[in-house]
């Protein structure tokens, strides 16, 4: 397994406020990461740093053997990082097969002429952008809402629509922020296969924030605790529970 | 150097202070406005041109004064200012932004042609409520008018500033301000603040209106859309939503127009203004006394 | 079946439909069976449905709120204008040149301005206008404030109306392609957009860039059309004419920037001998429209689609209903 993304020292202040400090995490091929932490602990804002929406303040990050630091974030897309956002971020007003084939974008290869002519390559792409997003629907079991309106689906499918729209980008790493949050029981269980099969199936890594921590140890098999924007432990599940800092952390001293 | 040129530059100094002070008037309208509902009230402008015919009409047709003139614009103004917030604007609170948009824009444009359709689009005349003496300091040449204007801008600001400081309603209106929702769950009456924000920022334009009348002499109804343009780029330049930004942009505006008028050609001085926007957007768009913010992601 | 098989079955209709509709208006027009008042409008209908369907992309697809659309249409009208008078060149050619200044003109702009948005954009662009149109007053050389006069007339029934077509099905098409989709995805969630990959940049920059070369072109047959190129056909106060239209018809359908353009055209038309009364009525319509019905005649639908939900649904009650591309 090769190494897939690495950090060095990365940080990222907010006026005098350091919210995140020596960043330090590496994930491998096929590998699925845990970012756990107390809310505002930074693991929004070092997801941020990552996909490009923030420039880090100092330090650098590697992905698939380049240096993507400062990159834009749809450049960063484009070598292969998605993301799902916290706070779900769909097109409310388009379809789902239409939020779908917009991520197919990056993958088009046609020309502006070829579009506003219909000629040349836009037939044979615009096909295949069809074909593959009803199939990436189907995977996900939304075909049969494609031409729902995507802000009309319950929250659960929502989230489910993220990620397969995430996965259109071919992503050799995918960011998962929160997935299971507002979830019932059985909806997570069925994520925390779902997660597995993701891996499995578009053979790439995740790294994913969560406070459910059942489906944390379920799922990861390494596991980053972040508290006041630093690591604090790192490990696998057994070690993480164990931990007595991160113990301390999440149920506080006095407790 | 030249004195005819530092005499003229101070000469448009002055000349840009009047004509900044009464873009500041109208300019703090749209910021409080803005600041407690994060509209662009382009009827605002429109506002100020109504403003200028009630002091006309209490000047021309009830024979009163300079200061009855003043108090029954801005009380008449600002009644009118909360009737169009109350009507117009309230339903549409929660619609989009571009919703809102487009509604100030219709309203902007109701105003001025039911105005031109009502008193004519003939520009009247404002009687000379204020004498004609001319102070003169050195070559540099000073009007009444001119200290009147100031002078009045200076006391409306310090009573603005009173009021939005010192005053129970203006820390309601500070409150609404900084997060609306968090104001309603304490208790305040938003519609109550919003109402009386509109009262006070269209009083002040009805002020504006009746200075101009008697600065400039001539009032029409398409009068207030270039001051309106430029109050809000005023507010713009100093911060949107902040009050002594507002009284800076106006007066940087002011002075900046005079200096294109009297050193470039006054056909630059509309070029000029909207020049100066989009530097500001460009450079600092939360203007000169904004605070920079992001969006959470 | 095929995606790229339906959409040209679709294309094909449609401009079976334009040849139709060309036909039968310049036969009318040819025998003088419309009167002149109503050629004009006519010919002015054509022209803002250029303007209305290309703000439409800036404002509606792209959502990027623009409020100065009429500068764009002034380069357009001037550049064109000076092409034939000073160099000669013919017709089509002064056109095309007039496009593509007002295009260079909105990249220009667009560059340092839509990192802006919302208000911010909407009052920015209304001053890019405005300086536009001040420069072009203070240039003695095209007339400054008394307008350029002298301009050929060339613009026919038959330009009008081909450029429009060529101009909706270059809006139609760009919209369902990749490119179109990028505008459509700024509009929804610029942050979700660049997530997924897209230059949000460009794609903004992009839909200023077309958007002004076909105000441009409309700028050109109007100069053409009039004879004379003034500022003042060129102020704000036209930019937001175009905007009523766009709104009217709905903001993102192309159907509904047609209608309005259409609709508005007409009752600027009918109301030509009482300016005020028109005004009061025209801002009174906006309110209203912005009170009961915020999203246009035609929301963010267009009109084909509506009418294939309705054909879809006949067809699935009898046999069952075939997929069909979008659109």
């Amino acid at each position: 397994m090769g190494r897939l993304l690495e950090t060095s020292d990365l940080s990222k202040s907010f006026g005098g406020i350091k919210a995140v400090q020596n960043f330090l995490i590496h994930i491998d091929e096929g590998e699925v990461i845990g970012l756990i932490g107390p809310n505002g602990a930074g693991k929004t804002t070092a997801f941020n740093l990552l996909t490009g929406v923030y420039t880090p303040t100092t330090g650098k990050i590697l992905f698939d053997g380049k240096d993507i630091t400062g990159r834009k974030p749809y450049q960063i897309t484009a070598l292969g990082i998605a993301r799902t956002f916290q706070n779900i971020r769909l097109f409310g007003e388009l379809s789902v097969l239409e939020n779908v084939k917009i991520a197919f974008t990056l993958h088009a290869s046609y020309s502006f002429p070829e579009a506003i002519l219909r000629l040349g390559r836009y037939g044979r792409e615009e096909q295949i952008i069809d074909d593959r997003a009803r199939e990436l629907l189907a995977a996900f079991k939304l075909d049969s809402l494609a031409d729902e309106q995507a802000k009309n689906l319950p929250y659960g499918q929502q989230r489910r629509l993220e990620i397969a729209r995430a996965l259109a980008t071919r992503p050799k790493l995918l960011l998962l922020d929160e997935p299971a949050a507002g979830m019932n029981p059985q909806e997570t269980k069925e994520l925390t296969e779902m997660i597995r099969w993701i891996r499995d199936t578009y053979h790439l890594s995740i790294l994913l924030i969560e406070h459910d921590m059942a489906l944390v140890m379920k799922i990861c098999e390494r596991i980053y605790v972040l508290d006041y924007g630093k690591i604090l432990a790192e490990g696998n599940p057994d070690e993480i529970r164990n931990n007595s800092a991160v113990i301390k952390a999440y149920l506080g001293t006095e407790g | 150097m030249d004195s005819g040129i530092i005499v003229q530059f101070f000469q448009q100094i002055i000349n840009g202070i009047s004509l900044g002070s009464i873009y500041a008037l109208i300019a703090l309208g749209y910021t409080m406005v803005y600041g407690i509902m994060r509209l662009i009230n382009f009827a605002h402008g429109d506002i100020y041109m109504l403003g200028a015919y009630v002091g006309f009409f209490v000047t021309t047709q009830l024979q009163m004064g300079f200061f009855p003139a003043l108090i029954c614009a801005m009380v008449v103004i600002g009644i009118t200012g909360v009737l169009i917030e109350k009507l117009v604007y309230k339903p549409l609170r929660s619609s989009s932004k571009i919703s809102i948009l487009i509604t100030a824009i219709g309203m902007s444009l109701f105003i001025e042609y039911t105005t031109m359709y009502f008193l004519t689009p003939q520009p009247r005349t404002f009687p000379p409520v204020l004498p004609n003496t001319i102070f003169h300091l050195g070559d540099i040449i000073v009007s009444f008018q001119q200290l009147v204007i100031l002078g009045s801008t200076v006391v409306l600001m310090l009573l603005l500033w009173y009021i939005v400081q010192y005053t129970k309603m203006g820390k309601a209106m500070r409150a609404v301000s900084y997060d609306t929702d968090a104001a309603l769950l304490m208790g305040i009456n938003v519609d109550h603040v919003i109402s009386f924000t509109f009262a006070l920022g269209s009083a002040l334009a009805g002020a504006a209106g009746v200075l101009v009348g008697i600065y400039y002499n001539t009032i029409d109804p398409l009068m207030g859309i270039m001051p309106g343009l430029k109050a809000f780029i005023a507010a713009v330049l100093g911060g949107i939503g902040i009050i002594p930004g507002a009284m800076m942009g106006g007066l940087i505006l002011g002075v900046v127009e005079a200096l294109v008028s009297g050193f470039i050609s006054s056909t630059f001085r509309d070029a000029a203004a909207f020049g100066i926007l989009i530097v500001i957007l460009l450079i600092k768009p939360t203007g000169l006394l904004g605070k920079n913010e992001t969006e959470k992601v | 079946m095929q995606i790229i098989k339906s959409l040209r079955k679709y294309d094909l209709a449609l401009i079976a439909a334009s040849v139709v509709i060309f036909a039968v208006l310049e036969v009318l027009i040819d025998m003088r069976l419309i009167s002149s008042f109503w050629r004009l409008q006519i010919i002015l209908i054509g022209i803002n449905i250029i303007l209305a369907a290309s703000l439409n992309l800036i404002n509606g697809i792209t959502g990027q709120f623009s409020l100065g659309h009429a500068g764009f249409m002034a380069v357009g009208a001037y550049v064109s204008a000076i092409m034939s008078m000073w160099y000669d060149l013919p017709f089509g050619m002064a056109l095309l040149i007039g496009g593509l200044a007002a295009c260079l003109i909105g990249v220009l702009i667009g560059i340092p301005t839509l990192r802006l948005d919302g208000d911010y954009l909407a009052i920015a662009t209304l001053g890019m206008g405005e300086i536009i149109r001040i420069c072009i007053l203070n240039i003695q050389a095209v007339g400054g404030a008394s307008g350029l006069t002298g301009i050929p007339r060339n613009t026919t029934f038959a330009w009008v109306f081909w450029i429009m077509i060529i101009t909706l099905f270059f809006l139609k098409n760009m919209i369902n392609s990749t490119y179109g989709r990028s505008c459509i995805s700024v509009r929804e969630n610029a942050i979700a957009a660049a997530a997924m990959g897209i230059n949000t940049t460009f794609a903004k920059v992009l839909a200023f860039a077309i958007g002004a070369f076909f105000a441009g072109l409309a700028g050109g047959l109007f100069s053409h059309y009039f004879s004379i190129a003034h500022p003042s056909s060129f102020t704000f106060l036209n930019s937001y004419n175009y905007l009523t239209m766009v709104v009217l018809g709905g903001l993102g359908s192309m159907t509904g920037s047609i209608t309005g353009a259409a609709l508005i055209t007409f009752i600027t038309a009918a109301l030509a001998d009482y300016p005020e009364v028109r005004m009061i009525i025209y801002a009174l319509c906006l309110i209203l429209l912005m009170l009961f019905r915020p999203q246009g005649l035609f929301g963010s639908q267009e009109g084909s689609l509506l009418l294939r939900r309705l054909i879809n649904r006949r067809k699935e009650a009898g046999t069952h209903g075939k997929t069909l591309g979008n659109q």
